[in-house]
């Protein structure tokens, strides 16, 4: 059955089409348009795990380490992966329109500036080492890397939610 | 909320419509606005997203204009031309697909925060309308009033929009005390007669240091001078003296007692007000919070909140009085010792201000880290069976010591500016005492006061300090009771996601007819059921197949209310049943689950559960249909036995049937069925499936299984994938079509072969699963012992 230290050699290619969705080719010479690469431990370990999912929702691969694939392969999947990686991390608040909640969140992020509802305080999960994710009322998750790294006010505004 | 029919949704006068407008030909209109918020490199930026009948106008952040045609020159649309739309972790992707060339071509794509989506879905509706034959475009769009925020076409009878009424969100005010009011404002007379009691009260205390004057003054120093006592005046003084105190008791006693019966009423009252908010919030409310939390905030925060007002703010209240009594006493005697006496009040006062900040954060984190320790135990606790079976006790252990040590760390933290806040008061009490009497020698030594007033001084002061002291005091139990009251106004602030209509429309005789029209709902930011549409006749009865995760338990709590669909909406007998009333639309649901919950109580009140006026003879008859009569009069007090919250000493099939005959004694005209067989075994599930031949008669059933044998009497199966229906109709015509439910059925039917029983998908998952895990297991003690 599943064997948990299989080794993922290329034994299949992966190739970007022109309408921007990644080919799949396996062994067997199966072509499968518009797979989707998942992180299987998108928060504990990023880059250990990557399975390639069909559009039907079926595991086509699976990459237990993103750097034993090849160069050109890699990058293709970082490509994809970069557009489903979308967790801005927060680095400054700039204002809370209240402590209670639900309350609105003015942030500076490494995608820019932007303003997020924060509907209850268990919205607000700890990672451990001081990094946090935060996630907006649209469905967004905000990071924060280390809450110690912060500036002073910032810093004040998110230990009224901590 | 009115609703405009202008077509892009934003006023005329705005800026940016202008700026569009300027990027038209003549003749040429806007259908759809979107603003999108990210940029291709998924930074936030704004941009924008026009359609019109021509053409496809984006402009991106740096304010550059591009266009697409998507019509020749003749005014046809271009074939293959096709916008696509979807989503994933909150962020929402637009691409225009231009498949007329040999390999589908990319042209252009948009992403956006979910907060664009419904929007962004409209602009797609339209977009494949124009691309549609001219003659489908759909005449009845400009008739149908349509929400002006998602689309969807309003109630018959109402401006108000069912999808979007519930997208509330106003942060609640800070001064959250002050909000204690609500609750106050039934007891307002009681609470004025004790206020009028402290005042008279603190009144009465403070004739006491007043009468030292004249006993100094003129009996005592006249004594050291030699002259005798007059024991009359003596007498007198004395008398007074304990007048005051007997009557500063019996006030202080009766305001203490009638405030803190108010006071006890008042937190009851929230107490009560925040329970019976709690069970209003939808399901979704529960999920998101930890058992543990909720309860220790409508148990012990609602506590300290009380305590707060029969003793804290009490003891403040009379506080502030005795402080301004006692400073007009002074300034009436000696207004320059008065000065002096007062002046490291506002010195004190600065200092608490300065405190303050510190210690209501500390401690509303100290809150919030109880409630994590006490978290802890509500998990384990009931989870105790897994807990001992996998031996994680020590585990378990270890993450209470953590949430323990936490609660430490965060007290010893907090201790640290709180324990230097009282012996600096002590300090500067001391200090002032030092400063009256140095003050006092001084005006002494120049002949202005007597020993009397000197001596009085010093006896108001003592109490003055006491009471700043105890006031600072005040602080800590403030922060403590504001951060309590706003922990429980967070859930009485909470607005239900299922919210109750302004105008509901009333149920009369519910027909039962169900219609699903393009079914949405998003779980966070996980898509879980899209584009569903379904169409249940009244009596009719429907079986729900799908893989587990298929969406199925998803629309059941979508039917019941449990939570509201993100898109489209369930119609029932032609209304939304968002505008029904919430409990008014439940009772005409029965529901039967997986796991049967019963409540603590007697049998027959957890059978009448649903209806609690039943008479005994309607349990009994619904305990007969449902086939649990007679188990019932096995057990040793038949239909007031007792059971427990888990039902315990009875099998899982015997609480089934209780559950069954709850339903069946409502008479609901919706029935949902969840797995409500596959807890059981074959012969006890043959057993229930009598009980339940009986309650689904007459009734629309909706009802999910894991084996297919069960939904034999179905009119239509429902086979659903992926939160989309991609089956529907009768067994016989599904397995001639050969497609999912022949699949589905087929792989039961291998497993009825080889193992001689019929377990479902999932469980032969499950089954493999297991055959695994005994494998690794019979490999266990090798690697265990080569260790």
């Amino acid at each position: 059955m599943t064997d948990f230290n299989s080794t993922p050699g290329p034994d299949f290619r992966l190739a970007r089409l022109a309408s921007g969705h990644l080919q799949f080719t396996g062994l067997d010479g199966e072509v499968h348009e518009g797979v989707t690469p998942v992180r299987a431990f998108p928060l504990a370990a990023p880059d250990e795990g990557i399975s390639l999912v069909s559009t039907d929702g079926h595991e086509l691969a699976w990459i237990a380490q993103l750097q034993d694939l090849p160069a050109a392969q890699r990058a293709l999947l970082q490509e994809e992966l970069a557009l489903r990686d979308f967790v801005p991390e927060i680095r400054r608040l700039k204002s809370v329109s209240s402590f209670g909640t639900p309350s609105q969140w003015a942030v500076e992020t490494d995608r820019g500036e932007t303003t997020f509802i924060l509907k209850g305080e268990e919205d607000i999960r700890r990672l451990g080492h001081g990094a946090l994710l935060i996630a907006g009322s649209e469905g967004v998750q905000y990071s924060i890397a280390d809450m110690a790294a912060l500036d002073r006010g910032s810093r004040r505004l998110l230990e009224r939610f901590l | 909320m009115q609703h405009k029919h202008s077509k892009d949704g934003s006023r005329p006068d705005d800026p940016a419509m202008a700026e569009i407008h300027s990027q038209l030909a003549t003749q040429e209109n806007v259908l759809c606005v979107l603003t999108v918020d990210l940029n291709p490199q998924l930074r936030f930026a704004p941009g924008l997203l026009v359609l019109t009948q021509q053409r496809l106008l984006a402009k991106n952040e740096q304010g550059d204009w591009s266009s697409w045609p998507i019509r020749d020159a003749a005014g046809v649309a271009l074939p293959g031309l096709a916008l696509h739309h979807f989503d994933h972790a909150g962020v929402g992707t637009l691409e225009l697909l231009d498949g007329a060339s040999a390999p589908t071509q990319r042209l252009a794509s948009w992403r956006f925060t979910l907060g664009a989506n419904v929007q962004a879905l409209r602009l797609l509706r339209l977009f494949a309308q124009q691309q549609a034959p001219v003659r489908a475009s759909a005449p009845d769009d400009d008739e149908l009033p349509l929400c002006p925020e998602c689309d969807l076409p309003l109630p018959p009878d109402s401006d108000e929009c069912p999808a979007c009424a519930h997208q509330v969100h106003t942060p609640p005010s800070t001064w959250v005390l002050l909000r204690l009011w609500r609750f106050a404002k039934p007891y307002r007379f009681q609470l004025l007669t004790g206020f009028l009691l402290t005042l008279a009260s603190t009144a009465a205390t403070l004739v006491p240091p007043y009468l030292t004057i004249p006993l100094m003054d003129e009996v005592l120093i006249p004594f050291q001078n030699g002259q005798q006592i007059d024991p009359a005046k003596v007498g007198l003084i004395l008398g007074a003296l304990l007048g005051a105190a007997v009557l500063g008791w019996a006030l202080n006693w009766a305001r203490t007692y009638l405030l803190a019966l108010v006071s006890e009423r008042i937190g009851a009252d929230l107490r009560t007000a925040t329970f019976e908010h709690l069970l209003d919030l939808s399901l979704d409310y529960f999920g998101g919070k930890r058992t543990g939390d909720l309860m220790s905030r409508i148990g012990s925060e609602s506590d300290r909140i009380c305590v707060f007002l029969s003793l804290h703010a009490l003891d403040f209240a009379t506080d502030v009085l005795m402080i301004g009594m006692t400073a007009v006493i002074l300034f009436s005697i000696n207004p320059w010792l008065a000065l002096v006496t007062l002046l490291p009040l506002p010195f004190i006062g600065w200092m608490i201000h300065i405190v303050r900040d510190k210690l209501r954060t500390g401690f509303e984190k100290i809150d919030r880290v109880w409630s994590d320790v006490t978290s802890v135990l509500a998990d384990t606790i009931p989870g105790i069976r897994v807990v001992k079976a996998f031996a994680q006790e020590k585990r378990e252990a270890q993450r209470f010591r953590v949430a323990n040590q936490l609660n430490l760390a965060v007290n010893d933290k907090l201790n640290k500016t709180w324990s230097l806040f009282t012996p600096t008061v002590s300090l500067l009490t001391e200090i002032g005492l030092l400063v009256v009497w140095a003050f006092g020698i001084w005006l002494m030594s120049k002949q202005q006061i007597t020993v009397g007033v000197l001596t009085a001084f010093i006896a108001y002061i003592g109490r003055f300090y006491g009471r700043l002291d105890s006031m600072s005091r005040i602080v800590s139990v403030t922060q403590k009771a504001a951060s309590g009251a706003k922990r429980i106004f967070d859930i009485l602030d909470h607005v239900s996601n299922v919210p109750e209509p302004a105008q509901p429309v009333k149920i009369g005789n519910l027909k039962g007819g169900i219609e699903m029209k393009g079914l949405g709902f998003r779980y966070g930011n996980r898509s879980v059921i899209r584009g569903l549409d379904l169409q249940i006749h009244p009596g009719e009865m429907i079986g729900l197949v799908g893989h587990s995760g298929s969406g199925k338990s998803t629309l059941v709590n979508l039917l019941c209310r449990f939570y509201d669909v993100s898109d489209g909406a369930i119609v029932v007998d032609g209304t939304d049943i968002r505008r029904f009333a919430v409990a008014d639309y439940r009772r005409h649901i029965g529901l039967v689950l997986q796991e049967p919950f019963l409540f603590f109580g007697t049998i027959a009140e957890n059978i009448a559960y649903g209806k609690p006026g039943a008479t005994r003879a309607e349990i009994v008859a619904a305990a007969r249909a449902a086939h649990a009569h007679e188990f019932i009069l096995r057990l040793p007090q038949a239909y007031d036995s007792l059971v427990g919250e888990r039902g315990q000493g009875l099998s899982g099939g015997e609480r089934q049937r209780i559950s069954i005959a709850r339903a069946l004694l409502i008479d609901p005209r919706i029935l949902i069925l969840d797995e409500a067989t596959s807890s059981v075994d074959t012969e006890t599930e043959k057993e229930i499936q009598k009980a339940l031949d009986n309650l689904v008669q007459g009734r629309t059933t909706i009802a999910i299984a894991h084996r297919l044998s069960t939904l034999r009497k179905a009119d239509r199966l429902v086979v659903m994938d992926r939160g989309q229906v991609v089956e529907v109709g009768p067994h016989d015509e599904l397995m001639a079509k050969q497609g999912h439910y022949w699949r589905l059925y087929e792989a039961q039917l291998r497993q009825v072969d080889t193992e001689g029983d019929d377990t479902g998908a999932a469980d032969s998952q499950i089954a493999s699963a297991a055959a695994q895990l005994a494998h690794t297991a019979q490999h266990a003690p090798q690697q265990a012992g080569s260790v």
